[in-house]
């Protein structure tokens, strides 16, 4: 039985959303022209917020440090131009609230050409020092949700990394720019991928692509160097193949335990864009100020996949984009599945922001919520095998503490269950609600 | 970018839907019960439009008279207070007293659906609810099957009774297949069932136009295809272990599956998602045990038919078939619960 679901290349369940992806996965990689007004906020990865190495007024060059971590699960940040701190302090946040952040204002008239730093040689570094230097490059998961890589590196005593993942399998519909990175970029991902497979100690890498990119796969297959331990495994197209325990599941058959780690059943997880940014930092000496961003959805007049600096404000990407089409209502980072709304066009682009999509009023607001009928679909749509309804009902009653029972805490908020209700019931809004305020009460006696 | 700085809206993702609504789904069970009905007003005529009319029209009254005052409409556009009364009306001799079909309709509606809470809250099906209330309550006229008259378009004669007066004396009554089984141990042909040409509910009585509209449902993914067919599996299974031992005695597998409300009911009632499990192995079991019981009754029991007895009595066992049968949580092993 195992063999054979081996053999299939995917997870049970899972939804299959319409692709979207014709908008923009034909458009080559463009650079977007450098603007006037960068923020940097200190918290844009998952973990403790950075914390500031610059003063307001001090002149910074491209690419420079511009915060160090603030702890272990923490990642450095760097300046995205040349120009001056204008300000450090609250600026508006993706969710419409303030947050701490280092406003730059660039200087017109720089090149914005920089000397790449001197980077040690990674392969003579040990493996504490390479994890600090991930560290200090800033890089993060840049899949969405951008969790330090380096702490992904340290691994704890007896476990051995004998897989390295990547995940080009860019699930989420409209989306395409890790598409597009592994075909205008393969030899700088494979290089990537021998030094974490090195570093890690893994005896092969695995690059795992949704069928639907046919050229990526191709593309990087020819171009695998010789001696290199790498396997390109094509895997069926279905929504969440991208989320990182099910595409173990779809590649290796196995499943993670429930609260444990890819690196629990020796496999070591990136997505394409992370493992670009590490040959990028190891290979060229560029930390991570910049990346590619789809921008895309009805709303924008002439999507395309852009290369951001970071900290653009979205206002100057839709700009760029020939603006907002009218009617326009809502704009996401991310994907449409498990992206961000954003509160204002004065939000930047994060290092975790893989898509902008603009949406119009109708695909969200025009459905009518209809009693829960119980007809199982988000049973069947579930990737985690949860009871997504019963879920639901308890989180309207607020029984939190009860849902904790029924394996909320193993939600990992794709949506499937929210894609597949025909009572349109906002199913894993409502868990991420308990989610929420499980994650915040206070212990008694606290 | 547009003059006006565009307000934005904050919704949470996923953006994205699938096409089903529930609405949709309630409208797909109703065409795909179009066909069977119109063979029925083929064989009965006018009656059957009478009774079915009326039933529609009682669950509807109904639907309106609870609706809280803020959403009154509302709940009759999602269709499924409409599906009710066409469900009953199928249920029901095609002879009934419109004011019966009317009560009927109303009781599926109040009784069926509204005291437990609405749409998704009630525990038994409806319909079968509002058809179990007429038979304890009108046992004589949901039991007298009037003679089919295919082509003629002609009102029974109990249709048009007065409002709490039974039917005048019937000229003639027929039988239904399982009633000739039973009692007198005549075997109706297999064709005959299929398409149609025999006594019964008005909705029974073509078995081949109710497997097309469960084939719609099942390509439009409307139903749960495991409860029809382990329904249908089980009732062939269980009269086939029963004619090895006595084929006089006991009904032939294709004769139990086509006569009586059984297509009917694993088809349209039975899989009603909100009174059958959710989880595929609940669904599984909660098949069997309708088959199971269809059998206990029909062929041990003092009652021709029991597929209305089956299935409310499995809907009283769904809470406890889903509690015992959550599926297993990815990354846990299985856990007995």
């Amino acid at each position: 039985m195992k063999s054979f679901r081996r053999l299939r290349r995917s997870f049970e369940h899972g939804v299959h959303p319409a692709h979207y992806k014709e908008q923009t996965e034909n458009l080559p990689t463009q650079r977007m022209p450098f603007g006037e007004h960068y923020v940097m906020p200190l918290g844009q990865h998952i973990g403790v917020p950075c914390v500031p190495d610059v003063d307001e007024g001090e002149p910074v060059r491209r690419g420079q440090l511009i915060a160090r971590p603030g702890g272990f699960v923490s990642a450095a940040l760097h300046s995205p131009v040349t120009g001056t701190v204008t300000r450090i302090g609250d600026f508006r946040g993706v969710d419409g609230g303030f947050t701490q952040a280092i406003g730059i204002e660039a200087d017109p008239f720089s090149t914005q050409e920089v000397d790449p730093e001197a980077v040690p040689d990674w392969q003579s570094l040990s493996l504490d020092a390479f994890i600090e230097a991930v560290q200090m490059a800033g890089i993060v998961g840049m899949g969405g949700a951008a969790f330090p890589s380096h702490v992904k590196l340290s691994l704890p005593e007896g476990v051995a990394i004998r897989h390295l993942l990547i995940n080009g399998a860019e699930c989420e519909p409209f989306l395409t720019n890790d598409h597009r990175l592994m075909l205008e970029r393969p030899a700088a991902l494979l290089e990537g991928a021998e030094i974490m497979r090195q570093k890690l100690g893994a005896v092969e890498t695995v690059i795992g692509i949704e069928a639907n990119k046919p050229d990526a796969i191709d593309t990087i297959r020819r171009h695998i160097p010789d001696g290199h331990p790498v396997r390109v495994v094509p895997l069926k197209v279905k929504y969440p193949q991208g989320a990182e325990k099910m595409m173990i599941r779809s590649v290796f058959g196995v499943e993670v335990p429930a609260g444990q780690l890819p690196r629990d059943v020796g496999v070591n997880v990136n997505n394409v864009g992370t493992i670009v940014a590490i040959a990028d930092y190891f290979l060229r000496g560029m930390p991570l100020i910049e990346r590619v961003v789809t921008v895309a959805g009805p709303g924008v007049t002439y999507p395309a996949n852009l290369v951001v600096p970071l900290g653009t404000p979205v206002r100057d990407v839709m700009e760029f984009c020939g603006g907002l089409r009218p009617g326009s209502r809502e704009i996401v980072m991310g994907g449409p599945m498990m992206g961000r709304p954003v509160a204002s066009l004065d939000v930047p682009v994060l290092k975790g922001c893989s898509g902008l999509l603009v949406f119009a009023e109708a695909p969200t607001t025009e459905r009518r919520e209809y009693p829960c009928i119980r007809c199982g679909r988000c049973l069947e749509a579930c990737p985690y095998f949860l009871n997504p309804s019963r879920l639901a009902r308890m989180s309207r009653a607020r029984m939190y503490d009860e849902m904790k029972d029924y394996h909320v805490q193993d939600c990992v908020e794709c949506g499937c269950c929210t894609f597949a209700c025909p009572s349109n019931i906002p199913i894993v809004q409502l868990i991420r609600t308990a989610k929420d305020d499980l994650a915040h009460r206070k212990e008694p006696g606290e | 970018m547009t003059d006006k700085e565009p307000r934005l809206l904050l919704f949470h993702a996923p953006l994205l839907r699938q096409d089903m609504t529930t609405p949709r789904t309630m409208r797909d069970v109703i065409v795909a019960l179009l066909p069977a009905t119109a063979a029925a007003v083929w064989y009965f005529g006018l009656g059957a439009v009478l009774v079915l009319a009326a039933s529609i029209l009682g669950a509807a009254v109904a639907e309106w008279l609870f609706a809280p005052r803020a959403s009154r409409g509302a709940s009759l556009r999602d269709g499924s207070g409409l599906l009710t009364g066409l469900l009953l009306g199928l249920t029901l001799p095609p002879g009934l007293p419109m004011w019966m079909a009317f009560l009927g309709g109303f009781v599926s509606i109040c009784l069926g659906k509204v005291i437990w809470g609405g749409l998704g809250h009630n525990l038994f099906n409806p319909a079968l609810l509002g058809r179990a209330f007429l038979l304890a309550t009108f046992p004589i006229a949901m039991t007298t099957w009037p003679v089919i008259t295919p082509g003629e378009f002609g009102v029974q004669a109990g249709n048009l009774a007065l409002p709490f007066m039974q039917a005048g004396a019937d000229g003639v009554s027929g039988a239904t297949p399982l009633g000739l089984f039973k009692f007198e141990q005549q075997v109706t042909p297999l064709a005959e069932l299929a398409f149609g040409k025999i006594g019964g509910s008005i909705g029974e009585t073509s078995g081949a136009l109710l497997l097309l509209g469960g084939v719609y449902l099942w390509i439009r993914r409307d139903l749960d295809w495991r409860i029809p067919v382990s329904i249908l599996a089980t009732v062939a299974l269980f009269s086939l272990v029963l004619v090895l031992f006595d084929a006089e005695r006991f009904p032939a597998p294709l004769f139990s599956i086509f006569s009586g409300g059984l297509l009917l009911g694993a088809i349209y009632m039975a899989t009603d998602p909100v009174t059958s499990p959710v989880t595929p192995k609940g669904a599984w079991i909660f098949g069997i045990g309708v088959g199971v019981l269809v059998m206990l009754i029909r062929v041990f029991g003092g009652l021709p038919e029991g597929v209305m007895y089956a299935i409310l009595l499995m809907n009283a066992a769904t809470p406890l078939i889903d509690r015992y049968t959550q599926p297993r949580v990815f990354g846990h092993e299985a856990e007995s619960s």
